[in-house]
Order: structure tokens, then C-alpha cells, then sequence
């Protein structure tokens, strides 16, 4: 436990100003802006926003920049703004289906309706240090891309599952609106748990510590056989309908990445053999995030599927109470504070004891 | 029939266009197009811009369960044109003249003696530029289409 302390301001003020002359640093280089931040760095503008659960490229390039690039102190920041904010209201479910599509790709199904889009992707990249973005690439031309192609895709294409699904082999999501939505910023997380406030959770959760658990699942701690059904990351238009306009309004669009994993799933009592789906979604492009998102609520639907629990990624508890990078690194930084006094007491314990030890080997010496 | 009835005329579906149309823009796009408008109304903030958030909603797997991914900052405004309807606008980010110039213009479109100008000099050119975008994000995406062909292996 720590204490209240007094004092000190000098020093941490001091400290601040530090802090922010290193986070300017070499004064002859140009000052990074906010907007160089949004353009150019718009990976880590995506990881902030989606764990930071807000959607604003302009504020999680400020988060970055006041963070000197610490992308969990960057979501940190996010996620206090956030709470100086009214919710003024709730969108209706985006349509994923209806998205402008940047990228789209299945691993299963190979000539899939409306084809293999790569889009913007490090995938097929040699992973060879590019030596020529050391200086300014000249690049004042907007159109790379060669030989762009006459006919572009269509206004909207079609979920691969929801497409290629006809022997019904692949379980249906079917849509069921009856109970409230459960939301994790209006009432703390309470295990055991639903699917909806796990996939909230899921998707504000920290990417590195997702990555691990998932790949933990295809290490053997919780096999569930994952497919990549499909990944696409486009834009999507968001509706909101104010209670004094009386009817929806489209408030902009967002780019989201979503991925549908497909797992084997060997049957129960009341269920044939079928594949099963597990669900990610992330604001901007998150695609790691996604595909490990997908497959931790794949491997916590084990009770509702009937399957032998006895790995961490099966554990609601471990993989929910845990994934918060704000929440860990708030109780693991803590230890960093003022902890003289529970220190104090611990060393005067530590103390006692080896007396008391000492005492009693001098005595059976003595003896 | 009194002058502020007629404003309660318009078609929902068109006004639900102009909305997302004027929510879309770039605001700089309806900084021109107020500076360029020739008889500007006065006016009055009905309510004030207000920066919040909105949660955005999905369903897992597309289209099952509801849940919340997260939020979104979303600014709002209504405005009081005199003589006129109340316009209001949601634009997402904190823009608030943004979300001014929005509302200002929702409130105009519903005027019958300016709608079909606005209509053209406004919405119209707005509406080709955000459908330009779409349409070289589907070229540039298109361009990437692959096709793969599976090996047959040699065992």
C-alpha cells in the first residue's frame, strides 16, 4: 500500500518540463504536428483509437504526440478525455456488409464473389529495412498505384460467410435483439459473463497481450482449429436517430477491420459436427488485433459449446480481468509511488523474525 | 397555411440525404459555400455546439448479437434562422463550425424559396465529390485483386 506525501512540487514541475524538452528533443529538427502524426503514422493513430475506445484520429494523433509515442500512455490520455465527455447518444448497429471495402481476403475460400483483395497490406512484403525513407521519398504525387484497374468494385460487396454458406455447415449469427446491450463504461465487468459485453471488452483490450493468448490457442492451450473465413477493413457509414429529429441521420463514416474466423467444432449432444465463428472488430485497421480478437471469443464461447475448459484462453476471468493495458499498467506502475511506510513495516517484520531465529539457534547452541 | 407550416413539408428521406451529405463534407467545402451564398439570414444558436460522444454499436459476426465497440466524438448544433426553420446538424469530431454551418444549411434546404438552388450549388457538388473518393478507393482496391492459384504438389 501506499501513502499520501507531501512536498515535492518543485521537483515534479521541474520533472514536467523535462519531460517536455526530452519529447521535443534536438530543436534544429522540425517539430512533429499533429497532423503529420494523423497522415503518416495512421497504424499507431488506429491501435490508440481502438483501445483507447474512442473514435478520433485528431485526438489519438495529439494522445501520441503529448505521449512522446508510449502508445499505452497515449490510450491512457484518450481514455481520461473520454470521460470529460456526455454520450449523447447510440449509433445503430454499422453494417459491415455495406462497407467501401480497402481490403478484403479470405484464406478459405478462393475464388470468392467479388475476388482476393489485397488492398494496402504488409503481408507479401520481404520485411527488408527500406533504406530509401531515410531521406524525403519526393513524393508529391498522390496515384502510386500502377495500372489501376477500369473496373472497380462493386458499391457493396457481400460477407463471405454469409455467401458461401449454403449446405449451413458454418453456424449462423442470427441476430437477437432482445435484451439490453450490455455496456462495460456504465457498469464494471462482472464474470461470469455474455458474448456482447465480452466482445466490448475483447475489442478495447491491448493487442500485445491478445496476440499472446491467441497464439497460445494454436500452441495447443485451447485448439479450436481457426480459419480465416474472412478479414475486410473499408469504411462504414454510422446512424444515430435523435430523439428530437425523429428519424436516422447518417453522422459521418469510420474505418473498422473485422475478421470472421472459422473453427472446427466437433459436435454435441444436441449439435452435429459444424464449424463455429469467432468475431473481431476494431476501429481503423487492426488487423493483428482482429484476427486475435476473433480468436479469444471463439475460445471463450467453451461453456456455451460444451467444450473441456483447462487453458488460460478458455478463462474469462484471466483473458477479460486482465487484457486492460489502462487498468494493468495503472496497478503495475502504482508500485512505482511513495511505499516507504508499508516498507517501513515490512522491514521491522523481516527484522523481528530473523531475531527471533537468531534466538533460538543461539539457544540450541546454548543447550 | 402560415409560412413556418410549409417548412414541415419537406420529405424526410431528402432531408435525411442533405443531413449525411452536410455531415460528410469537408468543412472547409461549406465555409466556401456560405461565403459564396449572396443573401446571408441572420440567425441565432438554438442550441449551442455541443462536443460529445456517440457509442457505436455492432453485431458479432455481422449479423448476430448487438455489442458496443466503442465510442465516437460527435459534435451537434441547432440553429434558429430567423424567419425560417430550425436547422440541425451531428457531425462526428469536434468541429463546431463544422456542426454550425451544417445546422445552417439543413435550416436553409428546408426554406422552398432556396432549396433547389442549395440543392445544386451545395448538396449536388458535395454529393460527386464524396462519390469521387468512393469510387477511387474502389479503383485503387480493385487494382489489388488477386487471383491464386493452388499448386499441385509433387507427392
Amino acid at each position: 500500500m501506499y501513502v499520501a506525501v507531501k512536498g515535492g512540487e518543485k521537483a515534479i514541475l521541474n520533472a514536467h518540463e523535462l519531460l517536455a524538452e526530452k519529447r521535443r528533443g534536438d530543436l534544429s529538427v522540425p517539430e512533429l504536428t499533429v497532423e503529420q502524426i494523423e497522415n503518416q503514422l495512421p497504424l499507431a493513430v488506429n491501435r490508440v483509437m481502438t483501445e483507447g475506445s474512442l473514435y478520433d484520429p485528431e485526438l489519438a494523433a495529439l494522445a501520441i504526440k503529448q505521449a512522446s509515442g508510449d502508445l499505452i500512455e497515449a490510450i491512457f490520455l484518450l481514455r481520461a478525455f473520454r470521460t470529460t465527455l456526455t454520450r449523447l447518444g447510440v449509433s445503430l448497429p454499422i453494417d459491415t456488409s455495406q462497407m467501401t471495402l480497402w481490403r478484403r481476403i479470405s484464406a478459405t475460400f478462393k475464388d470468392l464473389p467479388g475476388g482476393q483483395i489485397l488492398g494496402p497490406t504488409y503481408d507479401y512484403t520481404h520485411r527488408l529495412l527500406d533504406f530509401s525513407l531515410i531521406s524525403d521519398s519526393g513524393d508529391r504525387e498522390n496515384d502510386r498505384v500502377r495500372e489501376i484497374t477500369s473496373t472497380p468494385l462493386k458499391e457493396a460487396v457481400p460477407r463471405v460467410l454469409d455467401l458461401l454458406n449454403r449446405e449451413g455447415l458454418i453456424e449462423t449469427a442470427a441476430s437477437e435483439d432482445k435484451r439490453n446491450v450490455g455496456d462495460l463504461t456504465l457498469h464494471p465487468l462482472q464474470i461470469p459473463t455474455n458474448r456482447d459485453l465480452r466482445l466490448q471488452n475483447l475489442a478495447r483490450g491491448d493487442e500485445g497481450f491478445l496476440l499472446g493468448l491467441a497464439y497460445s490457442t494454436q500452441r495447443g492451450f485451447g485448439y479450436n482449429h481457426p480459419f480465416v473465413g474472412e478479414i475486410r477493413f473499408g469504411e462504414v457509414a454510422v446512424e444515430i436517430n435523435p430523439e428530437e429529429l425523429g428519424f436516422l441521420i447518417e453522422i459521418g463514416e469510420i474505418t473498422v477491420t473485422e475478421c470472421q474466423m472459422i473453427n472446427q467444432f466437433k459436435g454435441s449432444a444436441t449439435q452435429p459436427p459444424c464449424f463455429t465463428r469467432g468475431y473481431g472488430l476494431t476501429f481503423g485497421h487492426c488487423e493483428r488485433k482482429a484476427m486475435a480478437m476473433a480468436l479469444l471469443d471463439r475460445s471463450l464461447r467453451c461453456h456455451e459449446l460444451g467444450e473441456t475448459v483447462d487453458s488460460p484462453a478458455q478463462d474469462e476471468e484471466f483473458v477479460l480481468m486482465h487484457n486492460d493495458n489502462v487498468q494493468a499498467s495503472g496497478f503495475v506502475e502504482h508500485l512505482k509511488l511513495p511505499h516507504y511506510v508499508d516498507f517501513q513495516a515490512e522491514l521491522t517484520l523481516v527484522r523481528n523474525l530473523r531475531s527471533g531465529v537468531q534466538q533460538e539457534k543461539a539457544e540450541e547452541e546454548g543447550k | 397555411m402560415s409560412k413556418e407550416a410549409e417548412f414541415f413539408r419537406v420529405d424526410t428521406p431528402l432531408r435525411q440525404e442533405w443531413m449525411a451529405v452536410l455531415a460528410k463534407a469537408r468543412p472547409e467545402d461549406l465555409e466556401e459555400a456560405w461565403r459564396s451564398l449572396r443573401e446571408k439570414p441572420k440567425y441565432h444558436l438554438l442550441r449551442p455546439h455541443e462536443t460529445g460522444l456517440v457509442m457505436v454499436r455492432a453485431r458479432a459476426g455481422g449479423t448476430g448479437m448487438q455489442f458496443n465497440l466503442g465510442e465516437m466524438t460527435v459534435t451537434r448544433c441547432t440553429v434558429q434562422v430567423d424567419g425560417g426553420a430550425p436547422g440541425t446538424a451531428y457531425v462526428m469530431g469536434q468541429n463546431r463550425r463544422h456542426a454550425e454551418l451544417a445546422a445552417l444549411f439543413d435550416a436553409l434546404l428546408q426554406d422552398p424559396s432556396r432549396h433547389s438552388s442549395l440543392m445544386e450549388s451545395v448538396i449536388r457538388p458535395i454529393k460527386n465529390s464524396i462519390r469521387d473518393r468512393k469510387a477511387m478507393i474502389a479503383k485503387k482496391a480493385a487494382s489489388t485483386r488477386v487471383e491464386f492459384f493452388t499448386m499441385v504438389r509433387g507427392d
